[in-house]
C-alpha cells in the first residue's frame, strides 16, 4: 500500500511537471488565452449603398435532359410497371406451364383480343355502371349520416355505434343475405356496394369535420352560416383532404367487393360483369383470359387513381395549399 | 407638462359619474357582464361585472394582462359566448348569437378559408349573409381590397401570402361587410414587429377614411395608446374594470414622447398596482433658477 501511495504521488508530481513544461512552451498560447478575455473588435467605417433597381437575370440553370424526364412521375411509374412486366415474363418462361402462369405476352394478346372483339369492354362497362350507382348512393348516405353526427349528439352516437358494428363486417358476407332480400337483380349488388363504401367514407368524413380548426368554425358562424349551409360552405371544404382519402378508400373497397361479388354471384340480369368474365374463363381453363381480366381490374384501378383522383387533388387541395 | 395632467384628469371622478348614465347615442352597451367557463371540476369566472360603452367611430381598446378575460369579452360581444349575468346591447338590440353585423378579425392566420382566392374571401361574408348579390359584392370587394393595397393579389390563394398580407385581407373582408362594429382580437400579435408597426399605421389611416367603430383587444400598452382613443384596463383573475383612460391625443408619432411614456407608466402601475405615482419630474427652466446673492 505504501508502494501504491508513493507511485500515485510520483504520477501526480510528474503530471504537474509536464503541465509546467507545456505551459512554458505554450507561453504565447497562455498569453493568447489571456488576451481573448479582453478582445474587442476594431471599429470599422460605416457606409451606405444607393440601391439601383434590381432586375433578375435568368438565373435558371439547365438541368440535364435525363434528370428532367425522370422528374415526371408518370415516367417513373411506367418504368416500375415495365420492370414488373419483365419479371413476370421471365418467371413465366422459367415456369413453362401455360395453364398455371401465362406469360406477359400471352396475357397482353388475350387482353387486346378481348378489347378488339368488344367482349372485355362490354363486361367492364357493365361492372362500372353498377359500381358508380352503388358508389354515389354510398356517398349521399355517408354525407347525410355525417351531417347528422356533426349537428346532434344522438347522431354522433349513432354514427359511432353503427360504424364500429358494421365496418369490420365484410361486404361479401352480406351477399347471400342481399340475394335473399333483393333477388337476382342489380339491386343486391348495389346493396353490397353501398355497405362497402358507406362506413369507411363516413368515418373519414367525420374525422375530417372534427379536425376543422376552431377559428374557421368561428369565422363561419360569424358570417351567419348555420346548419346545412355551414356544413356545405365551411366544413366540407375544410375537411376535403380527409374526404378525398375516404373517397379513395371507399372506391377501392367497392371495386374489390364488386369483382368478388360477381365471381360468386354470377351474371346479373343475364349480362355478366368483369368478375363473371374471370369466373367463366377460369372454368374453361383459359388462364390467359383470366389474367387479362385481372389485368383489366388492375388497369382500371390505376387509371382511376392516377387520372381521376390525382387530378381532383391537383385542382383542389393541392392548389389551395391544404395538402402537399 | 400640462398635457400630462390633462390626460390624467380625463378619467377622473367626473367621467366615472358620467359613465354610470348610459349615453343615448352609444353604439355598444355592455352592462354588468359576467362571463364564466365551465370545466368538469368547477366553474371559472372569466370576467366579473364589466361595464363599458362604445360610441360610433370610437377606437375602443380592451387592455390587460393574460387571464383578464379580454378575448372572452370580445367573443361575448361577437355573440359566441352568452353572459351569465348582465347584458350586451348593440344599437339597442341584445346580442344573442354571432352575426355579420359584428365581424371579428382573429389573431390566427387560418381565419381565411384557404380554398378561396383573396377576392373571393373578401366577398364571402357578403354572399354568405346574403347582403349583396354577386356583381355588387365583387365591386365592393375590389374597392376595399384596393384600400388595403392588395389589388394585385386578388386572384392569389391565401397560402401564398405573407402574414401581414393575410392580416390585411382579413381586415378588408371585415370592412367590406360594413359592420356596425369591427371586432379585433389581437390581430397583429402574430406578426413581426416591423409589419406590426406598418399595420397599425394602415389601420389608423383606414379609420381616418372610413370612420368605422372599432373594438380592439391587445396586451401591449404601446399598441393600445397608439391605436385606441379610449382604453379600458382590465385586471386579471377574474377580469374586472380597473380604469378607463383617454388616448385620443396619441398616434404613431408620439411613441417615445414624454407624455406618452408617462401615460404608459401610469397604465403599467394601474395594472400591476405598484404603489403611488412618483413625483413628476419637472424640467428646470430659466425662471426656476434662483441665484443666491
Amino acid at each position: 500500500m505504501l508502494a501504491k501511495a508513493s507511485h500515485l504521488t510520483l504520477q501526480w508530481w510528474m503530471t504537474l511537471r509536464l503541465r509546467q513544461q507545456a505551459g512554458s512552451h505554450r507561453g504565447s498560447a497562455l498569453t493568447q488565452r489571456d488576451n481573448t478575455m479582453s478582445l474587442s473588435p476594431p471599429i470599422r467605417e460605416e457606409y451606405e449603398v444607393e440601391l439601383a433597381p434590381f432586375t433578375q437575370e435568368d438565373l435558371a440553370r439547365e438541368t440535364p435532359l435525363l434528370q428532367r424526364i425522370w422528374q415526371q412521375s408518370w415516367v417513373r411509374k411506367t418504368v416500375i410497371l415495365i420492370a414488373l412486366a419483365l419479371i413476370w415474363e421471365i418467371a413465366a418462361r422459367i415456369q413453362g406451364n401455360d395453364l398455371l402462369l401465362p406469360s406477359f405476352i400471352d396475357t397482353a394478346k388475350a387482353f387486346i383480343d378481348g378489347i378488339v372483339t368488344g367482349e372485355l369492354l362490354a363486361k367492364v362497362w357493365i361492372s362500372l355502371t353498377v359500381l358508380v350507382k352503388g358508389y354515389l348512393i354510398g356517398i349521399v348516405l355517408a354525407f347525410g349520416m355525417t351531417t347528422l353526427a356533426v349537428s346532434t349528439q344522438l347522431g354522433r352516437d349513432l354514427l359511432g355505434t353503427l360504424t364500429s358494428m358494421l365496418n369490420p363486417l365484410p361486404a361479401i358476407a352480406l351477399l347471400p343475405l342481399s340475394l335473399l332480400w333483393f333477388g337476382l337483380g342489380e339491386n343486391s349488388l348495389i346493396f353490397v356496394l353501398v355497405h362497402s363504401v358507406l362506413w369507411a367514407l363516413a368515418l373519414n368524413t367525420y374525422a375530417g369535420f372534427l379536425g376543422v380548426s376552431e377559428t374557421q368554425r368561428m369565422a363561419g358562424r360569424n358570417y351567419g352560416l348555420k346548419g346545412i349551409r355551414f356544413v356545405w360552405y365551411i366544413l366540407i371544404p375544410a375537411a376535403l383532404p380527409s374526404i378525398l382519402a375516404g373517397l379513395k378508400i371507399g372506391w377501392a373497397f367497392a371495386w374489390r367487393t364488386l369483382i368478388a361479388a360477381e365471381l360468386v354471384f354470377g351474371a346479373s340480369s343475364g349480362k355478366g360483369g368483369l368478375g363473371w368474365y374471370i369466373f367463366q374463363n377460369r372454368n374453361e381453363l383459359y388462364t390467359d383470359k383470366v389474367f387479362a381480366g385481372l389485368a383489366a381490374v388492375i388497369i382500371i384501378g390505376l387509371m382511376v387513381e392516377n387520372l381521376l383522383f390525382s387530378n381532383v387533388e391537383r385542382l383542389t387541395v393541392k392548389r389551395w395549399g391544404m395538402q402537399r | 407638462m400640462n398635457a400630462v395632467l390633462q390626460s390624467h384628469t380625463a378619467s377622473d371622478r367626473l367621467n366615472a359619474q358620467q359613465a354610470n348614465q348610459p349615453h343615448a347615442e352609444a353604439l355598444l352597451q355592455v352592462q354588468g357582464v359576467c362571463l364564466e367557463y365551465r370545466t368538469p371540476e368547477r366553474v371559472v369566472r372569466a370576467t366579473h361585472q364589466v361595464s363599458f360603452e362604445v360610441d360610433p367611430a370610437d377606437r375602443f381598446v380592451l387592455l390587460g394582462p393574460s387571464g383578464c378575460g379580454k378575448s372572452t369579452l370580445l367573443k361575448a360581444v361577437a355573440g359566441f359566448i352568452t353572459p351569465s349575468e348582465g347584458q350586451i346591447r348593440l344599437a339597442g338590440q341584445q346580442v344573442k348569437e354571432p352575426g355579420p353585423d359584428r365581424i371579428v378579425v382573429f389573431q390566427e392566420f387560418d381565419q381565411l378559408p384557404p380554398w378561396k382566392t383573396v377576392i373571393e374571401n373578401v366577398m364571402f361574408p357578403l354572399l354568405a349573409s346574403r347582403t349583396l348579390k354577386r356583381p355588387e359584392a365583387l365591386e365592393r370587394a375590389r374597392h376595399y381590397l384596393e384600400k388595403v393595397g392588395l389589388s394585385a393579389f386578388a386572384d392569389a390563394y391565401p397560402h401564398t401570402l405573407s402574414g401581414g398580407m393575410k392580416a390585411r385581407v382579413a381586415i378588408a373582408r371585415a370592412l367590406a361587410m360594413q359592420p356596425k362594429i369591427l371586432l379585433m382580437d389581437e390581430p397583429f400579435a402574430a406578426l413581426d414587429a416591423l409589419t406590426r408597426r406598418k399595420m397599425q399605421e394602415e389601420l389608423l389611416e383606414l379609420w381616418e377614411e372610413v370612420r368605422f367603430t372599432l373594438l380592439f383587444v391587445t396586451h401591449s400598452i404601446e399598441e393600445a395608446l397608439v391605436v385606441g382613443n379610449r382604453i379600458l384596463l382590465l385586471s386579471p383573475h377574474p377580469g374586472r374594470v380597473r380604469a378607463e383612460i383617454n388616448s385620443h391625443q396619441y398616434d404613431l408619432k408620439s411613441l417615445g414622447g414624454v407624455d406618452f411614456q408617462a401615460s404608459a407608466q401610469r397604465i403599467h402601475r394601474l395594472l400591476f398596482d405598484e404603489g403611488e405615482a412618483p413625483a413628476v419630474e419637472q424640467d428646470l427652466r430659466f425662471q426656476d433658477i434662483r441665484i443666491a446673492y
